[in-house]
């Protein structure tokens, strides 16, 4: 009765002390309650949770791309009116920067080079992400000054689909950077922010990654 | 982070540090050239466009390889197996989607 009850985690309670734990679902290996399993674990729960993303954004081009046949332009500006190569790049350079340096903040974390060294590091991040933000909102602002709102064509609603979900994304990902700075000068480098640290890490790059193809897609494909 | 084969020390730091910086150089160079090629001007478009797609492809991969540091290694093996199932994915996606609609296209012309 006891060895059933345990095979199936239902009562984790008896001989709790006898039988060695069962981590919880489809695992069968003994739990283990190292903090440092933990945060692995955690780590590969916020891959999934990227790679859902990249599926959106997937679609996102997909329906961008769909939408660059002249048709779609409905009569109204197209991507070589549109597009400067100068912002483009400029935003390009931004979050490029960003990533290398959340990586030195990264390696700040993982060789002990203390809070101040980190602190820094993640400050100029957030600082190059928020002139990233400031050269997109200054893009969406002329664009929108110039008649090319979402509504105007099929192509103007791929667009802003796609290139301010990115922005979305980027805003959160400076949001969360400025809750962790929070967290870093309240309560210093404890286990439980390091391991929120490392997924904002992975999201930061992964940002950098989209945007790759988004400049490739969206601006170089546009103006060239 | 990648696993440093020294392990411990100032030799390790380096080792990762000159990771990050690699990626960065490879990056850059891999974005400036397109957009260099973009801003002359005097290119065939189809040629330009190939340059953009391969050093797009590239580049992506470099960024899986030194940021998000997956790379063929056995401890790598589960986000790799997911990024290439994600991908496939992804591409299955885009694919279907510009098949059908350009087809459509096509067909309205």
């Amino acid at each position: 009765m006891n060895t059933i009850a345990d095979s199936h985690g239902a009562n984790p309670t008896v001989d709790a002390d006898i039988a060695p734990r069962r981590a919880f679902g489809l695992s069968f290996e003994p739990e283990y309650g190292h903090e440092h399993d933990r945060a692995r674990i955690t780590l590969s729960g916020f891959w999934l949770f990227m790679m859902s993303d990249l599926i959106i954004f997937g679609l996102m081009f997909a329906t961008y791309v769909s939408m660059l046949k002249p048709m779609s332009f409905a009569g109204g500006p197209t991507p070589k009116d549109l597009f400067e190569l100068r912002g483009a790049a400029l935003e390009t350079a931004a979050l490029l920067t960003s990533t290398f340096t959340f990586g030195l903040a990264s390696l700040a974390i993982k060789y002990d080079r203390g809070r101040a060294q980190v602190t820094f590091w993640l400050m100029v991040t957030l600082a190059l992400g928020l002139v990233f933000l400031g050269l997109e909102v200054s893009e969406f602002v002329r664009m929108f000054a110039a008649g090319a709102v979402p509504q105007r064509s099929g192509f103007l609603s791929g667009f802003f689909g796609l290139v301010p979900l990115h922005g979305l994304h980027v805003t959160a990902g400076s949001i969360w950077l400025v809750m962790m700075l929070f967290q870093i000068r309240k309560a210093g480098l404890t286990d439980d922010v390091k391991s929120r640290l490392a997924r904002l890490a992975l999201f930061w790059h992964f940002l950098d990654l989209i945007w790759v193809g988004i400049f490739s897609v969206v601006y170089l494909g546009g103006i060239g | 982070m990648s696993s440093p084969k020294i392990i411990g020390g100032p030799e390790a730091y380096r080792h990762d540090l000159l990771g990050y910086q690699t990626g960065f150089v490879l990056a850059a160079i891999l974005t400036i050239v397109p957009f260099a090629l973009v801003a002359w001007g005097t290119f065939p478009a189809t040629t330009v466009r190939w340059v953009i797609g391969i050093f797009g492809v590239t580049q992506i991969l470099v960024h899986v390889r030194y940021f998000l540091h997956v790379d063929l290694s056995a401890e790598r093996r589960e986000e790799l197996y997911l990024m290439l199932f994600s991908a496939s994915l992804v591409l299955t996606m885009i694919a279907g989607t510009l098949w059908i609609l350009f087809n459509l296209y096509a067909r309205m012309m």
